[in-house]
């Protein structure tokens, strides 16, 4: 499960971010703002070979000691990135697509709320419960 | 490959190749002859390729086969169980060149028993038996020789049964010639297949036993190591095969099992630090280890990766390489975390810095400096993670610090050393290894500070290099902390405004807050003040800290700013942070106020600051604009006039909220644009303009956002002195949104702008240094205006009217004794009110009421003056009158005449007005106001509600007169006292065929009126008529009535002719019919003496001395019932003698059979051309070539009274002036109305049908 889940805007401002333990939460966003530069030199690069027909899983941007950190771009550049506790061995790469997945189809229902002005942060409480589902649960 | 020969003699003997290759032939013999063929059977066996087909579904592959040859021995065959599979003898061959039968039977063939059992014993089924056929042997024993072939049929019977490829016959081995090269080829590619055929079997065998023992990983007692060995005897025999893919694959496993094992049961154990070891392709000493089951954790885990180095740059992929290392080094902290296994603090750290350099150095040598440049995305994690390591034992081992590290320490220094070992021996000639690298890092501050500043740098460009310039920045921000720790803040500072730029232009406002804290420390060291209460500020107000320490730099500003210091030290910030303008109110809303009235403006100011702040003076600089001609009056000020009362001003980010909008630029200002053609203002185009594209389209990367205070110094404020102000002492400012009231100054009239904003706070000086969009307000002045207009539309002329004055005062002050006076006018008298009150109300449109506001209007022959209450400036005075504009009766034209105040008189002019039927008159006045020397001159525009027609009737001599009066108006009127009057013929009697006194005259409706003219001696030729007639709306009593007058007049009213036509049948018909020549008998008849001017108008002397005139006659038939036959018209000579007489016949023919009505007789004056020179008595009735169209249009030409005259009266005056356009020509000229009376006018006739009927016309409808 995850312990920091962000969706960055297209702009690269924080959307949404939200991390566990919360006393990290500083680390997850130096850590999230460092991924976008993958982020970006991974679509750059999907950008040139393949066009239109591109992969929105990133796959993992970086490992840290500590985190190992994933990638997904929708079409519309904004991003979302998962941070997973490197100790957690028994993620498996599709366990992390799915999550991307519930995200991103929880992601579009927020923008297909016709009360959110795209762009702004997202505050929407079911998006925050899909989030919160795939969060490592402490206490 | 151990190959066995089997020489003539008995002596064994072992060649043992130690090579690399894989595998090994066992063989026994004759060490001459083996010798002899040895060199070239190692070097030929490899040189043709073999298919290799594999189990499992596995692509076969070309290899090459290469052999280590080593001499039989039974203790060398391999015993049940043995996993080795590189000393495996794979295949056997006995080697002989027995040709004798005798040496054959005594000898060998027991030994080749002996081999063949010991063989079986062991298992092993791969083996082949070469004889070696030389001419030499054969020559040597000639005589008791068997032919070759039948040892070698010995042979096969002997051992191969069912195998004869098992025993293979080489020919002359060592001759060059064609023969035995065939041979050899034979041998080579048998011995290869068998040799494949052995190693497939054997390798199968040896990954089912393998499989086997990893199935019992769960079982007690089961050894990693033990099956690590197995594995990596696997990966050995693929490596040797060259098939390093394969052998990188069992490593790959052997890995993946490790990290589930270690996952499951844990391993653990001492283990040094030494980092890994990757310049040997195998590491046999930790081979060893593992072998004897005593690896550590992180032995097992650097032997297996060097292996799976080794692989990876054979296969010539460094570049996985570095990321499998950074990887494995993650992964190893990871387990030995998970592990629990009691590390030397630092002793990791050094294990990973370690490693990370040994992987690099490993790198660089098998790269050239271009392929590692192009690289470094690959290799600067390992950078940046070598330099983490480094810091992190510099910050534990007190390297990181002002001061010498402590004795603490220095203990902690030597023990991790300690743990490092002595160096291995490949690396202790060089000078860069990493365990140098480490121990001199370790060794000093200085030391340490070189070897990390290196590493920073290095990690750093390379991130540049790549474009990774957030984790450029990352790293540079780690340094800066490190330099913090240094005490040298003004390095640090560089680094952290660098991150914190890439922060708040990508709005992360937690590690902007963070950032910002870590810059606020930086300037208070360095003694910024400026900068440093500039940060506080951001600070104070950032909502991701806690109130607590908002509240500390909160103070850090109001302490200084309470601080009693001189002038210079007096401190200006951005005011953003601190609080920000929401919002702007005028009051009054327009924003727009008479100078020396009272605006108010009312500031809304979100304060950002925690606690509420004490503000010595809170002031707005005003610029003030001059404006132009801006004295002219309320509606020029109205028209500029574009701020709505309220100004919402959009928030410019805030330094740490959500940074949306500086993200998304600033938001568009778009206006739509219509571009029409000049001609007929039809739409050409039409666009949307966006208004502020210079900010919209500013770079973004180029420019920190707008406002945002991340720059350390905030904006260059020029605050000038002297400018009028806004301005409010001691406000209290509380966190949260604030309300302060400003009372405008407006003392001059223009346009005054808000520019900037200041908040002193002792010291302190915040400056919003634009306020945008901006905000004006106006000040003006106005003179006094005043208009008339009327209380209600439309005035009616004729009748009393209410006209309402207003007069707008504007900056003059009515005084008692000031009055208007109005010069009066004939046409438009103003009808005197007893009761006439004014009613005064102020700006704001409220009512005041006054005792003095009764007015007094005295009038005298030329001017009446109206005297007005007093009236403070710009207030506004309406008073109503009353006036009645008078009908214009007729056509007098009385002389212009000066007005009492020298204007010249102007005649209201009648027009027709295009909205209305009725005839407009626009009414001027005149009136004298007592602010000015000047006449005001203004128009009112009145309505006649009638409009008067008049017509003259005829019956043979009688004459009356009809008036037809017509309401055009909206209003019904009452008409009474309908009067007709001649006004010269006293004898002339006017006889009233009206009965009704009153009448009622609606809207849109007419009334006529009819008198018969009476007359006692002659009918006078001309008639001025005047008709008069009292009207008043409907429902008012006899005192409202007002007269109507019309004047018109008839000029040539006798009958002097007599038409009388008659139709008679066709002769012996009584009716006519249709088809049928009929005659027409015109009859004209004179009936009067001529008259005096009618004698010398038209008429001449006929040769007989009769005076006679010409009469022109036509008979034209415009309804087409009836057809002229012949003549159609015709002159008559009328002799000038009451009842002379003239007849005409003329045929004609009826079309139609019905009650025809007669066919239309014209007559017309036939004017000779001599006649014509003499006089002319009415220009514009002249006919021009004969033509018979009579031109009464041209009577419009006649001026500006023409339209409301009659347009039969033509008149005589002003005739005479005009130009006679008229040639000498003959002419016609018709009479006027009545003075031909038609007598058969609208009379019909019986027409038959025609007799033959056969034609039958049916109209069906």
């Amino acid at each position: 499960m995850a312990v920091c889940i962000a969706v960055i805007a297209k702009e690269n401002y924080p959307l949404y971010i939200r991390s566990v333990p919360t006393q990290n939460e500083l680390k997850f966003h130096y850590t999230v703002h460092t991924s976008l530069d993958v982020v970006e030199e991974k679509i750059s690069a999907v950008g040139k070979s393949l066009g239109d027909q591109r992969e929105l899983y990133l796959g993992l941007l970086y490992p840290t000691e500590d985190y190992k950190v994933y990638g997904y771009v929708t079409n519309s550049k904004v991003k979302f990135v998962i941070v997973v506790d490197s100790s957690n061995t028994s993620l498996r790469d599709n366990e992390i697509r799915s999550m991307f997945r519930k995200l991103h189809n929880s992601f579009t229902d927020v923008m297909c709320n016709p009360f959110h002005n795209p762009g702004d942060p997202i505050q929407s409480k079911a998006f925050d419960g899909i989030v919160s589902g795939m969060m490592v649960q402490t206490g | 490959w151990k190959a066995l020969r089997r020489p003539l003699s008995t002596v064994k003997q072992v060649y043992s190749f130690k090579e690399k290759h894989h595998g090994d032939l066992q063989g026994a013999g004759d060490q001459s002859l083996f010798t002899s063929l040895y060199t070239s059977l190692a070097q030929q066996l490899p040189r043709e390729p073999m298919e290799w087909r594999r189990t499992y579904g596995r692509a076969p592959k070309m290899i090459h086969l290469e052999a280590n040859f080593v001499q039989f021995k039974e203790e060398l065959l391999p015993k049940e169980g043995n996993k080795a599979l590189l000393t495996f003898p794979f295949l056997h061959i006995y080697w002989t060149d027995c040709c004798d039968t005798e040496v054959y039977k005594s000898l060998v063939k027991e030994d080749m028993l002996r081999w063949q059992n010991s063989l079986r014993a062991h298992g092993s089924a791969d083996w082949v038996i070469i004889v070696v056929e030389t001419n030499d042997n054969k020559k040597k024993n000639k005589t008791n020789i068997l032919p070759r072939s039948s040892i070698v049929d010995k042979i096969r019977s002997d051992f191969c049964n069912k195998q004869n490829d098992r025993c293979v016959v080489l020919s002359d081995p060592l001759k060059d010639s064609s023969r035995s090269q065939e041979s050899w080829n034979s041998l080579l590619l048998k011995l290869r297949t068998l040799l494949l055929m052995s190693f497939t079997k054997n390798l199968g065998r040896f990954e089912d036993d393998m499989r086997t023992l990893r199935e019992k990983r769960t079982q007690p007692g089961w050894s990693f190591c033990e099956y690590f060995m197995v594995q990596e005897e696997l990966a050995f025999v693929f490596e040797m095969l060259q098939q390093f893919e394969d052998a990188l694959v069992q490593y790959d496993e052997l890995d993946a099992l490790f990290t589930q094992y270690v996952l499951n049961f844990g391993a653990g154990g001492n283990f040094g630090w030494s980092g890994l070891l990757l310049r040997r392709p195998i590491d046999m000493e930790k081979r060893d280890g593992i072998q004897r089951g005593e690896a550590s954790l992180l032995d097992l885990r650097s032997y297996l990766f060097s292996r799976q180095c080794t692989l990876l740059i054979f296969l010539q992929r460094p570049w996985e390489v570095t990321q499998r290392a950074l990887e494995l080094l993650h992964n190893c902290v990871q387990e030995l975390r998970l592990l629990e296994v009691s590390v030397l603090e630092g002793a990791l750290d050094c294990w990973v810095f370690l490693s990370c350099l040994e992987v690099l150095h490993r790198i660089e040598g098998c790269c050239d400096q271009a392929q590692l440049a192009a690289n470094c995305s690959h290799t600067v994690g390992l950078w940046a993670y070598a330099t983490d390591k480094l810091k992190s034992l510099g910050e534990l081992c007190g390297l990181v610090s002002e001061k010498e590290p402590t004795s603490e320490d220095l203990n902690r220094t030597v023990d991790l050393l300690a743990g490092l070992g002595d160096e291995r021996p490949e690396t202790v000639n060089s000078l860069q290894s990493p365990y140098k690298k480490l121990k001199e890092a370790l060794s000093s501050v200085e030391a340490f500070e070189r070897h990390y500043l290196e590493l920073s740098h290095a990690a750093m460009e390379m991130y540049r290099a790549i474009g990774r310039l957030r984790s450029a920045r990352l790293v540079g921000k780690s340094l800066a902390e490190f330099y913090m720790r240094k005490a040298d803040p003004e390095r640090a500072e560089t680094f952290l405004q660098e991150a914190l730029k890439s922060y708040v232009s990508e709005g992360w406002s937690l590690p902007v807050t963070h950032t910002r804290k870590q810059i606020a420390a930086c300037q208070k060291l360095l003694g910024r003040t400026e900068d440093y209460l500039q940060t506080s500020a951001l600070l104070a107000g950032d909502v991701n800290l806690t109130t607590e320490e908002r509240k500390h730099f909160c103070q850090e500003i109001l302490t200084f700013a309470g601080k009693s210091g001189d002038q210079s030290q007096k401190v200006t910030l951005s005011m953003g942070v601190f609080t920000q303008l929401t919002r702007l109110q005028f009051r009054p809303a327009t924003a727009s106020v008479h100078s020396g009235a009272v605006l108010q403006v009312e500031l809304t100011l979100r304060c950002l600051m925690p606690v509420s702040v004490h503000i010595q003076q809170l002031a707005a600089s005003i610029h003030f604009d001059l404006e132009r001609g801006g004295t002219n009056g309320r509606s020029k000020g109205t028209q500029r006039q574009t701020n709505p009362g309220t100004v919402e001003f959009h928030q410019s980010n805030s330094s740490a909220g959500p940074p949306s909008s500086s993200a998304a630029g600033p938001p568009l200002e778009l206006d739509e644009i219509q571009d029409r053609s000049p001609s007929d203002n039809s739409l050409n185009s039409t666009g949307v303009v966006c208004k502020n594209t210079h900010l919209v389209m500013r770079r973004h990367d180029s420019h920190s956002p707008p406002d945002t205070p991340n720059c350390v110094s905030p904006p260059a404020v020029a605050m000038k002195e002297g400018a009028q102000m806004l301005k409010v002492q001691d406000v209290t400012l509380e966190p949260g949104n604030n309300s302060i009231i400003f009372t405008a100054p407006s003392g001059q009239p223009g346009t005054y702008t808000l520019r900037q904003l200041y908040a002193t706070v002792g010291q302190v000086q915040f400056v919003l240094p634009h306020i945008y969009p901006s905000v004006q307000y106006e000040v003006y002045s106005q003179e006094p205006q005043l208009t008339v207009e009327p209380l209600s539309e439309p005035l009616l002329a004729g009748l009393p009217q209410m006209v309402k004055f207003t007069l707008l005062t504007g900056h003059y002050t009515v005084k008692k004794g000031d009055a208007l006076q109005l010069s009066n006018t004939d046409t438009m008298p103003i009808l005197p009110s007893s009761s006439c009150t004014a009613r005064i109300s102020n700006p704001a449109a409220e009512i005041i009421f006054d005792t003095y506001n009764v007015l007094s209007i005295q009038s005298s022959e030329k001017v009446t003056s109206i005297s007005l209450p007093p009236t403070p400036p710009y207030h506004t005075l309406e008073f109503h009158l009353e006036v009645l504009c008078l009908i214009p009766s007729g056509d007098e034209r009385p002389a212009n005449e000066r007005l009492t105040n020298g204007e010249v008189r102007h005649r209201p002019r009648s027009y027709s007005h295009p909205d209305t039927p009725m005839t407009a008159i626009d009414q001027r006045m005149s009136i004298d106001c007592p602010w000015s020397i000047y006449s005001t001159l203004l128009a009112l525009t009145f309505y006649i509600p009638f409009k008067t027609k008049h017509s003259l009737l005829s019956a043979g001599n009688r004459k009356y007169i009809q008036v037809c009066v017509q309401n055009v108006s909206d209003v019904n009127f009452t008409l009474a006292e309908v009067k007709l009057t001649e006004k010269q013929h006293a004898t002339l009697e006017l006889q009233s065929l009206n009965t009704k006194t009153q009448q009622l005259l609606c809207s849109k409706h007419s009334v006529f009126c009819l008198w018969e003219v009476r007359w006692k001696d002659d009918l006078p030729s001309c008639l001025q008529c005047v008709f008069s007639a009292d009207f008043s709306p409907l429902n008012q009593d006899i005192s409202a009535f007002k007269p109507f007058h019309y004047q018109f007049q008839f000029e040539r009213v006798t009958t002097l002719y007599s038409v009388r036509a008659d139709i008679l049948p066709p002769a012996g018909e009584q009716h006519c019919r249709s088809g049928l020549l009929c005659g027409l008998e015109v009859c004209i008849t004179r009936l009067t003496e001529p008259a005096e001017g009618e004698l010398a108008e038209d008429s001449k002397t006929d040769t007989d001395g009769l005076k006679t005139t010409k009469l022109m006659y036509e008979v034209a038939d415009s309804s087409s019932n009836w057809a002229v036959c012949g003549k159609s018209s015709g002159m008559v000579s009328m002799p000038m003698a009451a009842s002379a007489t003239h007849k005409v016949q003329i045929e004609v023919m009826p079309l139609f059979a019905g009650h025809l009505p007669f066919p239309k007789i014209k007559v017309l004056k036939y004017l000779p051309h001599t006649a014509a020179v003499a006089i002319q008595p009415d220009p514009d009735s002249c006919v021009e070539n004969d033509s018979l169209s009579l031109l009464d249009k041209a009577l419009d030409d006649q001026g500006d009274t023409a339209s409301i005259r009659s347009r039969g009266s033509v008149h005589s005056v002003g005739s005479g002036d005009q130009q006679q356009k008229g040639v000498a020509m003959p002419r016609l000229e018709p009479f006027s109305p009545g003075q031909v009376f038609n007598h058969s006018y609208t009379q019909q006739v019986l027409v038959l049908p025609a007799t033959d009927d056969h034609i039958m016309e049916v109209n069906a409808t």
